[in-house]
């Protein structure tokens, strides 16, 4: 298919402003081409200066080809605060049939689903909350996997952005930490770098996973968490976005 | 924005004063506009002078406040907060805030914060930056939640008051008292002054009984002592002050003439008559096995009390009056056993019990002062087995030995007056400060039974001389400060100044003895003749000794705490666990910790200032 070969195409990025530049030019959607217009961070930017934005979706399963998304949590924060109080939220109707399993785990009721709009809907408001900003996520593929088919789907462009993964940084974070002669003789095995585990480890509150702003709120904490934790005098956006 | 989503914090929010009543829309407007922030353990919150733009509400971990000397303010764990002080006077942070652990922390905008604090009285009630009147307000909430006990004596009071003068017939007296529909007369001299009382059971037990003439003159059957309250003393004290001397009627006095009578069935109308009950079961007990089977009454009579909402000062005023019959009818008893006493004496009660502040955990301060005429020789031995008897049956219903040895039973607080006045007068002109450690409770001195001028004399003496000492207030001084209160409450642990945590908090050790200790020596200092600490209190007050407002706070730190360590005690009692005077933090209600660290504070403060007032050698 056509955009599975342009999805090809796009793959590692090494110049992210220098992408966005090219993606203003080349991008019809108007929304879209705003987007990049608004530009990306620079690479040598230190990390108290980047502004971000948490994103969480949640979705009818794990299958980019044959699943959609049924919510989406957005939360703007830097390095020192979350602004919670500007966070984003919207449930949209999936493409896909909404099975009872997802109800379980989402707790997002079929009723809900009927009465909410098309992604195509929202996308304006959905890029311009994400613009200028980072993108952090736990685990971003599926934000990014799901976000380009979603909009491959309603605008037939793809969007591609730098990413700050949090479970990338843990398991980062993990590796860097030997496990101790106890911990050995303990059998200890390799750390969870599930978002709630993750959390756990420095010390932040259990929250009722698997809601999209939640879940978002979650990881722009823990990413708050890796940089009060870092042994560095001074991180830069390039030492940890993707 | 608002549903669902954000439940997580609208349930901690609910759950943590002072947001958890707030209306459904306040709270939803304050979890719409928080901010999050997570911190490092170890790491600086708000600096020292930073101009603060939102209001901290820890969510997990904790934090440790510093004062600007660098001193610990406090610790606070979830649901704590900070930076109101900065926000409401609109002025940089003195308190500096270090995260303890790892923080996650809810900022609240200044403007939003400033909303609900002007909008909701509970919020800003629980907030409130001046400690003090918060203090204040939640003793004075208390206060009304008892109206009745507290109201002036004038709701109650019959104003149907008449008097007859002395020269006239108990026949004249009875007719009138029949008349009118009347329990008592009041019965006046030549000058119109009253010189009497006398009531339906005088007639009764002083005329019909022995058998007199209906023309006797009414001087001869009346009592001739009449107490008296003051037409805006509290119902409590007029309470008090009948069980005390066993009286039934009180006029009532407006600028020195009666407007009214109060009998003692008007107040029982209105009180459960526990105290009363009590009191006339011990004058009625023919035995000390009889006594000792009423310290269940007595229990569940402080119990009653503490349910009913009574104040310190109440609850203290009956404990004591309790006490007192106890030793009254102990003596009484030994006199009977014994014979009567071979020399006139009184018999003293020293410490909490003078001070009409004594609770269910008491132990026994007292002592004989003999008439001068008082002979070892010849009188030593009644006088020690009087002591004993009164001792052993005081520890036999409840009031166990003084551990200093400060009893009746102990030869050396067994003295004639001149000796006595020896041992003040030594004690105040060359103080030692490790003597008055175990002696300060020497100065708070009361007759329970005999010759009560031989005590007049004593506190006079006291009076006298105390005042004019700068050493002996001095060594005073000092010794009330060696018991310091703590800082505060951090989860289920007492918090010391330096940090430290344990698990109990003595609650009279740390907090109402050296609130005692320091009205003592100003009450000293300015020759007040109360015993009562708040009315020790109310004579510093007037005599503007401290600085403005410091006496009042004094009296709401020593109300609050005393209320709880009374209201644990009670609690005790209820779950059939023996009281004592420790109390765990995890037993202490939000509302408790925050007005005991308050309360702690003043004390701290208090301290401090006694400190600098009373240097040796310094005039004070």
């Amino acid at each position: 298919m056509f955009y599975l070969e342009k999805n090809k195409l796009e793959h590692s990025v090494t110049d992210w402003p220098a992408f966005y530049c090219e993606q203003a030019a080349n991008a019809a959607y108007p929304a879209l081409k705003a987007f990049y217009q608004a530009g990306c961070q620079l690479p040598d930017t230190p990390l108290e200066q980047v502004q971000m934005v948490a994103l969480d979706l949640e979705t009818t399963g794990l299958d980019v080809n044959k699943h959609s998304i049924v919510s989406i949590g957005l939360v703007p924060f830097t390095s020192k605060r979350i602004f919670l109080s500007q966070a984003k939220y919207w449930v949209v109707k999936p493409v896909s049939q909404l099975n009872d399993n997802s109800v379980v785990i989402h707790g997002i009721t079929h009723s809900e689903i009927e009465t909410a709009q098309d992604l195509s809907f929202i996308l304006d408001e959905f890029l311009t909350e994400i613009s200028g900003k980072i993108v952090v996520a736990h685990y971003a593929n599926i934000e990014k996997s799901f976000l380009k088919r979603a909009f491959i789907h309603r605008i037939n462009e793809g969007i591609q952005f730098p990413v700050i993964d949090t479970m990338s940084l843990e398991a980062k974070i993990c590796r860097y930490r030997p496990l101790s002669w106890w911990d050995k003789l303990k059998g200890k095995q390799a750390v969870s770098l599930r978002l709630s585990d993750a959390r756990n480890r420095y010390h932040l509150p259990y929250y009722k996973p698997h809601h999209a702003l939640t879940d978002a709120l979650a990881c722009a904490e823990l990413l708050q968490a890796q940089i009060a934790y870092t042994q560095k005098e001074q991180i830069y956006l390039a030492d940890i976005w993707e | 924005m608002l549903s669902a989503e954000k439940i997580d914090l609208l349930n901690f929010l609910q759950a943590h004063p002072p947001f958890d009543q707030l209306p459904q829309q306040a709270l939803e407007q304050a979890a719409s506009n928080m901010d999050v922030a997570y911190y490092k353990a170890g790491s600086q919150i708000v600096e020292l002078g930073q101009l603060l733009d939102t209001w901290h509400v820890i969510r997990s971990g904790s934090v440790e406040v510093y004062r600007r000397s660098g001193e610990l303010y406090n610790r606070l764990s979830e649901g704590g907060y900070f930076g109101e002080v900065s926000l409401l006077q609109n002025r940089p942070s003195r308190f500096p805030v270090i995260a303890l652990e790892d923080c996650l922390i809810y900022l609240l905008p200044k403007a939003v914060f400033s909303e609900l604090f002007d909008s909701y009285e509970y919020f800003s009630d629980v907030v409130e930056v001046e400690d003090r009147s918060r203090l204040r307000h939640s003793v004075s909430q208390r206060e009304d939640a008892n109206q009745l006990m507290t109201a002036s004596v004038k709701v109650l009071l019959t104003p149907n008051v008449l008097s007859i003068t002395e020269t006239a017939t108990a026949h004249q007296a009875a007719i009138k008292m029949s008349e009118n529909g009347i329990s008592c007369l009041l019965i006046t001299d030549l000058q119109s002054q009253i010189c009497g009382i006398v009531t339906n059971t005088d007639l009764r037990d002083r005329l019909l009984t022995p058998g007199l003439a209906l023309d006797t003159p009414v001087n001869q059957i009346m009592s001739p002592r009449v107490f008296s309250v003051e037409h805006n003393q509290q119902v409590f004290e007029a309470m008090l002050l009948m069980l005390r001397h066993n009286v039934h009627h009180l006029p009532v006095l407006k600028q020195g003439s009666a407007i009214g009578i109060i009998t003692l069935p008007d107040i029982i109308r209105y009180e459960t008559q526990n105290s009363l009950f009590v009191v006339s079961s011990i004058f009625k007990a023919q035995t000390l096995d009889e006594l000792v089977s009423l310290k269940a009454d007595v229990r569940a009579c402080f119990v009653r009390m503490v349910r009913e909402d009574a104040n310190s000062r109440m609850i203290g005023g009956a404990m004591a009056v309790i006490g007192r019959s106890f030793k009254q009818r102990l003596l009484e008893l030994g006199e009977a056993q014994l014979g009567p006493a071979p020399v006139e004496y009184c018999f003293v009660a020293m410490g909490s019990m003078a001070r009409e502040e004594q609770l269910i955990v008491t132990d026994q301060d007292n002592a004989f002062i003999f008439d001068d005429n008082y002979q070892p020789s010849l009188h030593g031995e009644y006088f020690a087995q009087l002591g004993k008897f009164v001792c052993d049956g005081l520890a036999a219903c409840g009031y166990s030995y003084c551990t200093g040895e400060i009893m009746a039973s102990n030869p050396k607080w067994r003295q004639p007056l001149k000796v006595w006045q020896q041992y003040f007068s030594q004690w105040i002109d060359q103080p030692t400060p490790e003597f008055l450690l175990n002696a300060a409770i020497f100065f708070d001195l009361q007759p329970v039974y005999g010759k009560s001028g031989l005590v007049k004399q004593l506190n006079q003496l006291i009076r006298y001389k105390a005042k004019a000492n700068s050493r002996f207030l001095a060594c005073m001084a000092r010794n009330a400060i060696l018991r310091t209160p703590p800082l505060g409450f951090f989860r289920e642990f007492v918090m010391e100044k330096d940090g430290k945590q344990s698990n109990s908090i003595n609650i009279k050790r740390r907090g109402t003895a050296p609130l005692v200790d320091m009205i003592r020596v100003h009450a000293l200092a300015i020759g007040s003749k109360a015993h009562n600490s708040f009315e020790r209190l109310d004579d510093i007050i007037e005599s503007k000794l401290l600085p403005n407002g410091r006496a009042e706070d004094l009296r709401d730190a020593l109300e609050l705490i005393s209320i709880v360590r009374i209201k644990y005690q009670a609690q005790d009692l209820e779950l059939e666990n023996e009281p004592d005077n420790n109390i765990e933090p995890e037993a202490l209600s939000a509302f408790e910790r925050k007005n005991l660290k308050d309360a702690f504070q003043i004390v701290s403060d208090a301290q401090k200032f006694l400190r600098f007032k009373y240097q040796p050698g310094r005039a004070s």
